[in-house]
């Protein structure tokens, strides 16, 4: 049970390069023990505490008028962010990837931004622009636009926090693929566009889909940023993190635990579709270099 | 740029493409970040050094960075653990906690909030067994930190498994020939060629736990002067239309994000120059 990928000598295991079965039996159980500390034992929590009151209270806590509403803003705002993100992730690829010009790396550097700036930071930024003391305060109030406070603030500062999880998964995996397929196709008579989808579209499948789930998952769960930006008005204003927020402040643990368990389970769907990803992105990388 | 950039290729679209990259970048990124230095370009020196130096304000710098530092430290010991365990062993559930290793990137920061101060909370799991010996978790520093451990734990393990992995069995083997016994062999050996990625998981690791609000607010104490992390603070400063004191506070962060950037950007060139 405890084997290691130790080598063996006319079927005797050189123990020289392996530890003894006392210290990897100790490495084992205090590693597993951290991981069910730490990680284990929260998820189990999410879905105990979700239930404490039984199934019904746990369906009611979800029909909940404020609840549903909050749940069909998250899936707006992802469906409003993935899309468009996904949209950069692959242009900017696609010029970082298949060309050299002088800057790439600092551009790839500013890609990254989004992920080093703290989440409150990244709400406040477009409070500065677009809240009535921001620069475009005065004009918005003048025709009655409310970005900050109402569902478009939620929405641009999701996309400012998942800007990079397409681009950052999809530049290395096109860099690591070369140009020379579409080379081929062009001088077969391909254009453009069909190069792109017919070449390097099927080549990129399970990157895209790697990076749109993250991307994902971080646009239903983004909360400090939300929390900014958002008026927190119930109703309207609230998405599922931040309902889990006012359930939670108001006692009310099952209910914020029941709304707190869609977004484990969707860690968990995202979990399981990354592995899957990141297992078959690996599959091709083998054969590519295996056929070079 | 473009001309450099057509010049050795023959692939069609990078002028539209690097174009349409740079305007989002700036209108999405670049400009709304600028908004936050121009508006604390607006300060005087002295307001600015009144907002980000205060009492308050220090106090919480101490604690998210203090914290943040305690944290990683933590997640570079578990995480070199966990990552030789998972490179080197085989066990019944392995594949499973590979996988489980990135719960924290993919659960929302709100969900692990609640869950893990109703845990170490006094009548929770965890709390009720620790709080009658004397170990308050909850609502104390002590709790920031293990929040700031959570949401950091895969970032070392991520990071050292794949040098692991390349790590050559014929260099540890030479080792042993030549009279090293295996605690030997890992000092001088295997460690100096995980140290690059150990620190490099160690940097993503506090620069995360530095900037993080969802996961800390909740099992955090949130007192002024005890337990009070600095985006709270920010978030705080607003509510009481501090716009000036909050964009100054953000300013700090902010550059002292850019920095953590920058120094995980440069370990991780100094990585690959060992990988190569």
């Amino acid at each position: 049970m405890l084997a290691t990928k130790g080598l063996k000598i006319n079927g005797e295991k050189v123990t020289s390069v392996s530890e003894p079965a006392w210290v990897r039996y100790l490495l084992i159980t205090t590693a597993l023990g951290f991981v069910a500390l730490f990680l284990l034992m929260p998820l189990a929590a999410v879905f105990v505490q979700a239930l404490d009151k039984g199934w019904e209270a746990y369906l009611a806590a979800l029909h909940e008028p404020d609840t549903l509403s909050a749940i069909w803003l998250t899936l707006l705002t992802a469906a409003c962010c993935v899309p468009i993100n996904l949209f950069f992730g692959i242009v900017a690829a696609w010029a970082i990837a298949k060309f050299s010009f002088t800057g790439k790396s600092l551009l790839i550097t500013l890609i990254d931004l989004p992920f080093s700036v703290s989440p409150v930071v990244s709400g406040l930024i477009y409070v500065l622009i677009f809240g009535l003391q921001g620069w475009l305060g005065p004009w918005l109030q003048e025709h009655d636009i409310k970005i900050i406070f109402a569902v478009p603030g939620i929405v641009l500062a999701t996309i400012f926090v998942t800007f990079p999880f397409v681009a950052r998964e999809l530049i290395p995996l096109m860099e690591s693929q070369g140009r020379d397929e579409e080379e081929a196709a062009l001088t077969l008579g391909a254009s453009g566009l069909q190069t792109f989808f017919r070449v390097t579209f099927p080549n990129i499948k399970w990157g895209v889909l790697y990076g749109v789930i993250l991307c994902n998952a971080r646009a239903m769960g983004e909360f400090g940023a939300v929390s900014v930006v958002s008026g927190h008005v119930r109703g309207s204003t609230n998405t599922i993190p931040l309902q889990v927020e006012i359930l939670y402040n108001e006692y009310s643990y099952a209910a914020a635990f029941a709304v707190a368990s869609l977004l484990a389970l969707l860690a968990l769907v995202t979990l399981a579709v990354k592995t899957v990803a990141e297992w078959k992105i690996q599959q091709s990388q083998s054969v590519t270099e295996g056929e070079r | 740029m473009g001309s450099s950039g057509q010049k050795n290729s023959v692939l069609p679209g990078f002028g539209p493409a690097l174009g349409y990259t740079i305007f989002y970048l700036s209108i999405i990124v670049l400009i709304p970040l600028s908004a936050l230095f121009f508006k604390t370009a607006t300060l005087s020196w002295d307001q600015f050094l009144v907002a980000v130096a205060a009492p308050r304000v220090l106090a919480s710098y101490r604690v998210t960075f203090g914290s943040a530092l305690f944290a990683a430290a933590v997640n570079a010991v578990f995480g070199v653990l966990l990552a030789w365990v998972l490179v080197r062993y085989r066990f019944p559930g392995r594949k499973l906690v590979d996988a489980l290793v990135d719960l924290p990137f993919a659960l929302p920061t709100a969900v692990a909030g609640i869950t893990l101060a109703s845990v170490y909370s006094p009548n929770g799991w965890l709390g009720a067994y620790l709080e009658p010996r004397g170990i308050k978790v909850a609502f104390t520093p002590l709790g920031i930190m293990v929040a700031m451990i959570f949401i950091g734990l895969p970032f070392v393990v991520r990071t050292v498994q794949p040098v692991l992995e390349e790590l050559d069995h014929e260099i540890e083997e030479a080792a042993s020939c030549l009279g090293a016994n295996r605690w030997q062999t890992f000092c001088r050996v295997i460690f100096p060629t995980m140290l690059p990625a150990i620190l490099t998981g160690f940097a993503l690791a506090f620069a995360r736990a530095v900037g993080e609000y969802g996961s800390i607010i909740f099992i955090a104490g949130n007192m002024p002067m005890v337990s009070e992390i600095t985006p709270l603070l920010i978030i705080t400063k607003l509510e009481q239309y501090d716009y000036a004191g909050a964009t100054a506070i953000a300013t700090v962060m902010l550059v002292a994000s850019f920095l953590l950037l920058l120094s995980i950007n440069l370990l991780q060139k100094w990585s690959r120059r060992f990988a190569d």
